[in-house]
């Protein structure tokens, strides 16, 4: 099955550096589990193998099949085909960039704010929706996530300034 | 036997509860929101609601949470009949029959097909578990840790031989599965390992952190990426389409028979339903009278990978249940809520639990009945979720998503950690590296490594411990069969092929 089959029209990254980058990648955490399993011993110790034996082993198949991998990666792809279309990135990172500052943003904004404040963005940015409907969405579902978990399921979420700012 | 009976109406009862009954009817509608909506599916839906049973009784808890299962399995037919949008994996093959007849006027038929044979699927797949999982579950209470190591093996074996992606792919998703499941504190010897000294991992990686990465925000960004525009057919369903149906639908019982029998064997080996629902259309237009009409629009060409899947998905509770090995990324999830709620997976669970086990053998039973009845009833509904624009639910997910990774642990951490796996879903999903086995292997690491030590450590470090009795070594050859089938395959129609040449 090609995956590559949907990115239609469009210049892009090519399939097979993504493809190497990925296996490249899984051998530096292989060889991370090996160096640290070698760290606390792969050998025979008093209570039978020590805590390092299987995870070693495991790196060493990691190994293995990355290397069959990268010369599948390099032999079926012959580098004209795309990953995906520079567009169609465009739009998978309007996802991860905000996502990202949300995900650090938790923390010190607190869930409530920091979702809401996702929302608005993503609404208004890929959406262009209109600020009423924004706001009513971006305020509407924090507050009945609060009342979900805090109130109903007793499940506390982090909060922020806002939440310390209204006493809740 | 007769007191397995005896059990199950005791399990009915336990489920009859009003508010056992409530956790049903909500599970089943959140099951097929959850199934409808990009990027929500069963395995990470469930992961991210575990947190809100957390103070359930297990019982209660095992309900709505199987519950949502099955209205994920529903609600994938939803999609793929109106939108030619496959809600999940599963449901593919549904499309390449379902859409067309949508396309054509048919959407009820369609659905009712669909609805009906989903619904036979689970219940051939509910009797099977009712009358085998004691049996295995009894037989396996003998296992020492050779045995229990050798059906690891088979089960992961079988994904490398029997999943659609390249085999060294697969072993190497799999591989990194275990080894994240490694991270952490040594359960034999106490050890802190592969931590590298970051606090944040001394507990290692959780695995619903990694469900709801890589199912979750992995599946955002490939909807994303595809483009936002769904378009779909109205839904009609009246009494009078589902009466007709229904009316038609006996004709295909040999198709509906076959595809419950695939769908319980792919089901209780891990390689789970989506195969079970390819194989199921595949041999149904081989076999049928108008199997050249595959793909315009044959009612037959629902009946038969809808069957089959919901066979497949209701079956991989069977060796979760009795053996503690869960055959699906899904009932891995629900394996994950077993030990949260403290109880232990595994035959025990037939001894020591027999509340809850048969509590939820009674469960699937009701459940696959109310799901019929809601998805019947309320199927215009659900297609409007879908006509609310991604750029409003696509947000709102990523919430929900984040919400239930945070709730695991509580633990803002779990949250950057969800992020990272998301986009290593998205890049694996692209690149062909299969994430199920992945997911298994991270739940199942700890407890496949136990068991291969204390096995070595009986046979003072001698591999031949595995191969010592006759019941062992045969788990064994069966797993190295699972793991070279695609080989044997070759090898086998090579030799034949110049015999009938």
């Amino acid at each position: 099955m090609s995956e590559s089959s949907h990115s239609s029209g469009g210049a892009g990254p090519s399939h097979r550096s993504v493809e190497i980058g990925v296996a490249l990648f899984m051998t530096l955490l292989a060889a991370v589990g090996i160096a640290g399993s070698l760290k606390v011993g792969i050998g025979w110790g008093a209570e039978g193998p020590k805590a390092g034996f299987f995870p070693f082993y495991i790196s060493v198949i990691v190994l293995i099949s990355c290397a069959v991998n990268l010369v599948q990666a390099v032999r079926e792809f012959t580098g004209r085909e795309v990953f995906a279309s520079w567009g169609q990135l465009r739009q998978v990172f309007s996802v991860v960039i905000p996502t990202t500052v949300y995900v650090f943003a938790v923390p010190s904004l607190g869930m409530y704010m920091s979702s809401g404040l996702l929302i608005a963005v993503f609404m208004k940015w890929i959406g262009r929706y209109s600020w009423l409907i924004v706001a009513a969405i971006a305020i509407g579902v924090p507050i009945i996530t609060y009342v979900m978990f805090e109130r109903w399921f007793l499940v506390p979420l982090p909060k922020g300034p806002l939440e310390d700012w209204l006493g809740l | 036997m007769i007191e397995d009976i005896g059990n199950l109406f005791h399990g009915f009862s336990v489920v009859l509860q009003p508010y056992n009954i409530m956790l049903m009817v909500l599970g089943i509608t959140l099951g097929v929101i959850i199934g409808v909506l990009p990027g929500l599916g069963g395995a990470n839906g469930i992961a991210i609601l575990l947190p809100l049973t957390f103070s359930m009784s297990p019982t209660s808890a095992i309900i709505m949470l199987s519950c949502i299962y099955w209205g994920a399995l529903f609600g994938g037919a939803i999609t793929s009949v109106l939108f030619n949008i496959p809600g999940e994996p599963w449901s593919v093959a549904t499309t390449f029959d379902g859409y067309p007849m949508a396309q054509q006027g048919k959407a009820g038929e369609a659905l009712t097909a669909a609805f009906t044979s989903s619904f036979v699927g689970a219940l051939f797949a509910v009797i099977m578990i009712t009358l085998l999982a004691p049996l295995v579950a009894s037989f396996a209470l003998e296992f020492g840790p050779p045995e229990i190591f050798s059906v690891y093996f088979l089960a992961f074996c079988s994904f490398v031989g029997l999943s659609k992606e390249p085999p060294f792919k697969t072993i190497a998703a799999m591989m990194i599965g275990f080894a994240l499941g490694a991270v952490g504190l040594d359960q034999m010897t106490g050890q802190l390992r592969l931590t590298f000294g970051f606090p944040h991992l001394l507990s290692g990686f959780d695995f619903l952190i990694a469900v709801i990465g890589l199912f979750g925000i992995g599946e955002i960004l490939l909807t994303m990426e595809e483009g936002l525009n769904f378009r779909g057919n109205s839904a009609k369903i009246n009494p009078r389409v589902v009466w007709q149906t229904w009316k038609e639908l006996p004709r295909y019982w040999a198709t509906s028979l076959r595809s419950c029998l695939i769908g319980c064997w792919m089901g209780i080996s891990p390689a789970g339903a989506t195969p079970a629902s390819f194989m199921s259309y595949g041999i149904a237009k081989r076999v049928a009278k108008n199997g050249k009409n595959f793909g315009k629009g044959e009612i037959e060409g629902v009946v038969a990978p809808e069957t089959a899947a919901h066979a497949a998905g209701t079956a991989a509770l069977l060796p979760m249940l009795s053996l503690g090995v869960p055959g699906s990324p899904t009932a891995a999830v629900l394996l994950g809520g077993l030990l949260i709620w403290g109880l232990q997976p595994g035959p025990l669970l037939f001894v020591e639990q027999k509340d809850f086990v048969w509590g939820l053998i009674a469960s699937m039973y009701l459940g696959n009945v109310v799901g019929l009845i809601i998805v019947l009833t309320c199927v215009p509904l659900f297609a409007a979720i879908l006509r609310v624009p991604f750029s409003i639910i696509g947000p709102i997910i990523l919430v929900m998503c984040a919400i239930g990774a945070y709730t695991v642990h509580n633990n803002t951490f779990d949250v950057v950690m969800m992020l990272v796996f998301g986009v290593a879903g998205y890049l694996l999903k692209k690149t062909n590296y299969p994430l199920a086995p992945m997911v298994l292997a991270i739940v199942l690491g700890d407890k496949a490594e136990e068991a291969f030590r204390q096995s070595l450590l009986a046979s003072q470090g001698s591999l031949g411990v595995f191969f010592s009795t006759k019941l062992v070594s045969t788990i064994m050859v069966l797993g190295l069969i699972a793991l070279f089938w695609p080989m044997i395959q070759e090898g086998w129609s090579r030799i034949r092929r110049p015999a009938t040449a």
